[in-house]
Order: structure tokens, then C-alpha cells, then sequence
């Protein structure tokens, strides 16, 4: 990692304010007044926005194996989002993923 | 407020929440471990579970500092996966806005996703309730999660130097964001939004790290936005 200790500590304090700043928006500073119906439409989609983003490439190339596509994680990969996504339920999503990814580990 | 029903509500609103316990608990420990392998010390694990007290958010920032983003990229991504709470916190409003404002404090800080799922729809189920029982029943549902993400934190991430380098490990977080979004895709334009980020995230990945991540996913809000709109939801 390329970043020093208090440059650690200010982005924790950033991330901190800022986080509690959207927390607080319309229960402290805002109150009652009604958000935009366009806004909310986007702030619904914020999380499923940047998650897939985020872990699409992970999973595609994984830093562990170079960058090359492995199929024990891809597998490993897909397990979790199909039982998270049939299951409603993050916990079994993410033991799916696990055991998939420990037992081809294993086996192959 | 009588201290009885003040009682009541706030052990309801535990009981409610107990379950969440088991989610939040491996969830706090692989933070941790995560943390610690990204580069965090100790310490910084911890403090970030305390001050920043958003899941998902701290998890975006560690994978993004651990692949050398911008710090300013790093605050960014994870700025906006808690945006979410924006939406929350409006909906709060009604029940508990006219709440003390020390009391609304305390309650944003623990407003997660949990707290709120629980709070909003026993709020909706019984709104003869008083501000004050509200206020106790919130607090309940999260009075043993918050401690847990940050006592889990702190055991994930002193133990995670111990851990053994494996797959499992350095595969962690990919599995945990992806157990996160599969309950998320509830209609066809969650879903629109998820394959966009991903295809757009892949596509922009030769861009200086994490910025692509950053315009893949304004394109995959705007796409989500612009079906609901057309669906007319």
C-alpha cells in the first residue's frame, strides 16, 4: 500500500464526517422537507452501483494468480451470488462461496 | 415515557435484532483480517470500524487503498455506496425528527442497514407509538451489532497476521461483496444497474485505478434510475 499513516487516519476521518454527515441529512439538518423524486431514484441504485463494479475485476483477474482468469474463483464467485440472490440472505450467500472455493481448492 | 414501556421497547427492538448477530459478527472478523492484509495497522482497523461504522463503505475503501487508488478515489467509492443512508435518514424523519437532537445524533450514527430495516417497518406497523418509544426501539435493535462490529474488527484484524496465506483469504472480499449484492437485485433495474457497473468497471479497468470504478458506477446509477423511471415503479 502506498499510503503513509496519517493519510490513513485523515481518509478514516473523512469517511467518518462524511458518512455520519448523510446519516444525519434529513433526521438533523434537512428535516422534513421531501427529497426530489429523480434523486431519490439514483440514491436507490448507489450501492448496486459500485459494489459490481468494484468486485467485477477482482473476480475476473485476481491479483493472487497474476491477473490470469481462474476458474475455482470464478466458480467460487458465482456460487455465492446465485445462493445470496436465491436465499435473500448475505451469511449464505458468502458460505457458499467459501466452501465452493475450499473444495475445489482441495479437489483440484 | 414510563421506564416500563421505554423498557419494553428497547428489549423488543433487541430481540429484533439478534439475529443480525450472526451476520455482523464473521462480517466485523473479516474486516479485520482484510484490513490488516491491505495494509492498516491494528489500530486503524479498529478506528475506522468505530468512526466510519458502515460496512460495505469500509470494505470499498480497504480493497480500493490496497490497490493503490487515490486516497481521494478511495473517499469517493465509498462515500457513495453509503449515500444509500441519505434515503434512510429521510425516511426516519417523520418518525423520529421531532426527537431531541442529541437523541437524533446518536441515532444517525447507528443508522445501518439493519437498524433501519428493523426500525422503519415496526415504526410503519405501529406509528401510535411515541417518539420516545421509537427512539428506545431503534437503539434496541442495534445495541448489541454496534459493539460487535467493532469487538469483531479488532479480533479479525489481531488475528489476521496469524492467518496462513490461502485462497480463501485472498478471495475474502470478493466473496463478501458479491454475497452482499445478490440479495440487493430486487427488480429488473437493480439488476441493470449491477451488470453495468460490472461491464463498465471491466471495460474502464486499464484507467488509473479506481476511476474507472468511480464513472462505471455513475453510468450504472443513471441506468438504474432511467428504468425504474420508464417502468414506472
Amino acid at each position: 500500500m502506498s499510503h503513509s499513516a496519517i493519510e490513513i487516519w485523515a481518509i478514516i476521518a473523512v469517511l467518518g464526517a462524511g458518512t455520519f454527515l448523510i446519516r444525519f441529512s434529513f433526521l438533523g439538518l434537512v428535516g422534513g422537507r421531501r427529497m426530489p423524486n429523480w434523486l431519490l431514484r439514483h440514491l436507490r441504485y448507489t450501492p448496486v452501483a459500485v459494489l459490481p463494479g468494484l468486485v467485477a475485476p477482482l473476480v475476473a483477474w485476481p491479483s493472487a494468480t497474476g491477473g490470469d482468469t481462474d476458474p475455482v474463483r470464478l466458480a467460487a464467485a458465482l456460487a455465492t451470488l446465485a445462493v445470496a440472490f436465491w436465499r435473500k440472505n448475505v451469511l449464505w450467500g458468502a458460505l457458499a462461496g467459501a466452501a465452493t472455493l475450499g473444495v475445489l481448492t482441495w479437489l483440484l | 415515557m414510563s421506564l416500563t414501556t421505554g423498557k419494553s421497547a428497547f428489549l423488543e427492538g433487541f430481540v429484533a435484532g439478534m439475529p443480525f448477530l450472526l451476520v455482523i459478527g464473521p462480517f466485523a472478523f473479516l474486516f479485520g483480517v482484510v484490513a490488516v492484509e491491505a495494509g492498516l495497522d491494528v489500530p486503524q482497523a479498529v478506528g475506522m470500524s468505530v468512526v466510519v461504522i458502515a460496512g460495505s463503505a469500509q470494505f470499498t475503501a480497504v480493497q480500493l487503498l490496497s490497490e493503490s487508488a487515490p486516497a481521494w478515489v478511495a473517499m469517493a467509492a465509498a462515500l457513495a455506496v453509503n449515500l444509500r443512508m441519505a434515503m434512510y435518514s429521510a425516511a426516519l424523519q417523520p418518525h423520529l425528527g421531532s426527537a431531541p437532537l442529541w437523541q437524533r445524533v446518536i441515532v444517525s450514527y447507528l443508522n445501518f442497514d439493519v437498524s433501519y430495516a428493523l426500525g422503519i417497518s415496526h415504526f410503519e406497523e405501529r406509528p401510535e407509538r411515541s417518539t420516545d418509544q421509537k427512539v428506545v426501539y431503534f437503539l434496541g435493535t442495534i445495541a448489541l451489532t454496534a459493539p460487535l462490529w467493532v469487538v469483531g474488527t479488532l479480533i479479525g484484524a489481531a488475528a489476521g497476521g496469524a492467518l496462513p496465506d490461502s485462497a480463501l483469504i485472498d478471495f475474502a472480499m470478493p466473496i463478501l461483496f458479491l454475497a452482499i449484492v445478490g440479495p440487493m437485485l430486487k427488480t429488473l433495474a437493480h439488476l441493470a444497474a449491477a451488470v453495468s457497473s460490472a461491464l463498465a468497471a471491466m471495460l474502464l479497468f486499464w484507467l488509473p485505478s479506481g476511476i474507472g470504478l468511480l464513472i462505471a458506477a455513475a453510468i450504472a446509477m443513471a441506468a438504474g434510475a432511467e428504468i425504474e423511471r420508464r417502468r414506472g415503479r
